[in-house]
């Protein structure tokens, strides 16, 4: 298989992935999690992008581009709740981290 | 007909929007109107589709593989039915729950969040039963989660909001999972329409790509499901919001991503179900029902303990993967029904069951300030109601006769000695011991005689919506033709390129 754009595109998507998902495993702050996921959902935005590429010989494929601004506006509402929702946490119980996670960092 | 589907996603939003903005004391007339207009709709395109067959809509008259396809065949049908039944009966039970009473103005904020969140929820979950296009599916799994997670939130107190963050955190992580593989599948069919990719997977070979969405689409939906080991988020979750938050989330929000699953698993990935695929998620299943129900029973609290029950029900739901997968011959074309009729009836038994023990949990924390287990006693003779509604209930989850559970269980066992998997008859009759262990645990308690200290009657009415659902769990015992014959009218394994009628 030749190394193409879109290849090198979609495994840097594949490892970018990973380390949002190592980030949300390995980190209990609530703040490091949620920017983990997003790390996480640019992954997905990215690989769409090389799908995009890579289904067409010139130009791209709009249909991909579109999930990914659809996908960009659900990751914001969700993002954006989940910040509030850490700081009402903070707010009522003075912790940055779930109860279980207490001991690390 | 086709525009009712329309509909069944836009009353409940609208719904939404208008309990939302209207900053009244009207709020929980208006949200249990709509409420009723979203479940009756639900029922009656269950019925039409259960007299004329499957029914399509192309949104904007574009069709797939350009435009979004609403598709609702039997086994959407019989989803949406399950919703509306048990949505009907849970929005009276919330109407009363958060009835204003002397109660401050906590128990008025509850209210007017709840009707917003529940409608928008219910919303999600209609189009999550009718869509078949895989992004919008993926907008409708991300809005159940959203507002699941906020209805915890608002009804939960402290520790609903920890709960809720854990559940936000594993929900979130199951969607962009399942948005990876939507987005390989896309690489490898060019199309979002489930129904197109199921044809060209059919003529397609067996891939590499194919097996990693797989991989990545199921164990994210999951982690959405509860399916043990990813169940951790679940049992605080339930148990921590309102008793009608719980009914919902432990009663229709888990079998939301489970249909999805049953939907990609047998339509597109149908010639990746093999004996052993069906065999590792059997060994899974059996994990959650024997853990679940231990736990379950090790529980001090009434409504962890239910929790935890969720658990081990949802082990059941998984049993459908080895017992339709045919274990003899490698034919993938014979599925075996009998499985997955029993499984799928199990989910609507569960739903009504589940439902009116989460409401009778509530009751009891109501009426006796909390739910800790030797605090029950004098349950049976101070809420005679409550008490017959949660055994009623606990009978169709052991799957005694006659009751819903029992119909279903029937079919699973007879699904497993007919391909001779003598293994799984097993795991089904333990798990119904293990689930009689805490039921009984419970009702003796609630029958040991005492006056408890502070108790204040519940709503009446609330009482009566509880064991509503408990009969109606046994009730489903006695006649089950019409669902089963709705599930056969169209089911994911029969994705026939005529499969519509383009109405």
């Amino acid at each position: 298989m030749p190394l193409t754009s879109e290849i090198v595109f979609a495994l840097t998507a594949v490892i970018v992935f990973c380390l949002g998902l190592y980030g949300l495993i390995a980190y209990a702050h609530l703040v490091r999690k949620i920017m983990a996921i997003n790390v996480m959902g640019s992954a997905v935005f990215l690989f769409f992008g090389a799908i995009a590429r890579r289904n067409f010989e010139e130009g791209s494929d709009p249909v991909p581009q579109a999930m990914v601004i659809t996908g960009i506006v659900v990751a914001v509402a969700a993002t954006a709740f989940a910040l509030t929702l850490a700081r009402r946490l903070h707010a009522e119980t003075g912790q940055t981290q779930l109860p279980e996670e207490q001991s690390r960092r | 007909m086709s525009d009712a589907l329309v509909w069944s996603i836009l009353i409940p939003l609208l719904g939404a929007i208008l309990t939302f903005w209207l900053n009244s004391r009207w709020v929980a007339a208006i949200g249990l109107a709509f409420s009723l207009a979203t479940g009756s709709l639900a029922l009656r395109v269950a019925y039409a589709i259960w007299r004329d067959g499957a029914v399509l809509h192309e949104i904007g008259g574009w069709g797939a593989p350009l435009g979004i396809d609403l598709y609702a065949d039997g086994l959407s049908a019989f989803m949406l039915a399950t919703n509306g039944l048990v949505g009907l009966l849970i929005s009276a039970a919330a109407y009363l729950y958060f009835e204003p009473k002397e109660d401050g103005p906590r128990q008025g904020q509850e209210r007017r969040a709840f009707w917003p969140l529940w409608l928008f929820l219910w919303g999600a979950l209609n189009l999550a039963y009718v869509s078949s296009d895989a992004f919008n599916l993926y907008v409708a799994v991300e809005l159940i989660g959203l507002a699941g997670v906020a209805l915890i939130v608002v009804t939960g107190g402290r520790d609903g909001m920890v709960a809720a963050m854990r559940y936000l955190l594993a929900a979130l992580l199951g969607s962009l999972g399942y948005l990876l593989g939507v987005a390989m599948l896309y690489g490898e069919f060019h199309t979002l329409d489930l129904r197109l990719m199921a044809e060209l997977s059919a003529e397609a070979e067996s891939s590499l790509v194919l097996w990693v969405a797989l991989a990545l689409i199921s164990v994210g939906l999951m982690v959405k499901t509860a399916l043990f080991p990813l169940h951790f988020w679940l049992p605080p979750a339930h148990s921590s919001a309102a008793a009608p938050v719980s009914a919902v989330l432990s009663a229709l929000v888990v079998k939301a991503t489970f249909y999805l699953l049953l939907r990609l698993w047998f339509g597109v990935f149908s010639d990746q179900m093999t004996v052993s695929f069906g065999q590792l998620f059997g060994v899974l299943a059996t994990l959650a029902i024997i853990g679940g129900s231990v736990q379950a029973i090790l529980q001090r609290r009434l409504k962890i303990m239910v929790a935890y029950s969720t658990v081990a029900h949802i082990g059941y739901l998984f049993l459908i993967l080895p017992l339709t997968i045919p274990y003899r011959g490698n034919d993938t074309a014979a599925w075996n029904f009998d499985g997955f009729s029993g499984g799928m009836y199990h989910l609507l038994s569960h739903a009504l069951a589940k439902s009116a023990m989460f409401l009778a949990a509530g009751i009891v924390i109501l009426s006796m300030g909390n739910d800790r287990l030797r605090n029950l006693r004098g349950m049976a003779h101070q809420l005679p109601l409550t008490t017959f509604a949660f055994g009623l209930a606990g009978v169709s989850l052991m799957g005694l006769p006659p009751s819903g559970g029992f119909v279903a269980k029937w079919f699973m066992v007879n699904a497993a000695i007919e391909s001779s998997q003598w293994w799984w008859v097993i795991v089904l009759l333990a798990g119904g011991l293990l689930t009689a262990v805490y039921v009984f645990l419970v009702l003796r308690y609630a029958f040991l005689p005492a006056h408890p200290p502070h108790f204040r009657a519940p709503p009446r009415r609330l009482e009566y919506v509880a064991l509503t659902l408990a009969v109606l769990s046994l009730a489903i015992g006695f006649r089950a033709v019409e669902a089963f014959e709705l599930l056969e009218a169209g089911t994911p394994f029969l994705t026939a390129p005529d499969g519509g009628d383009g109405s």
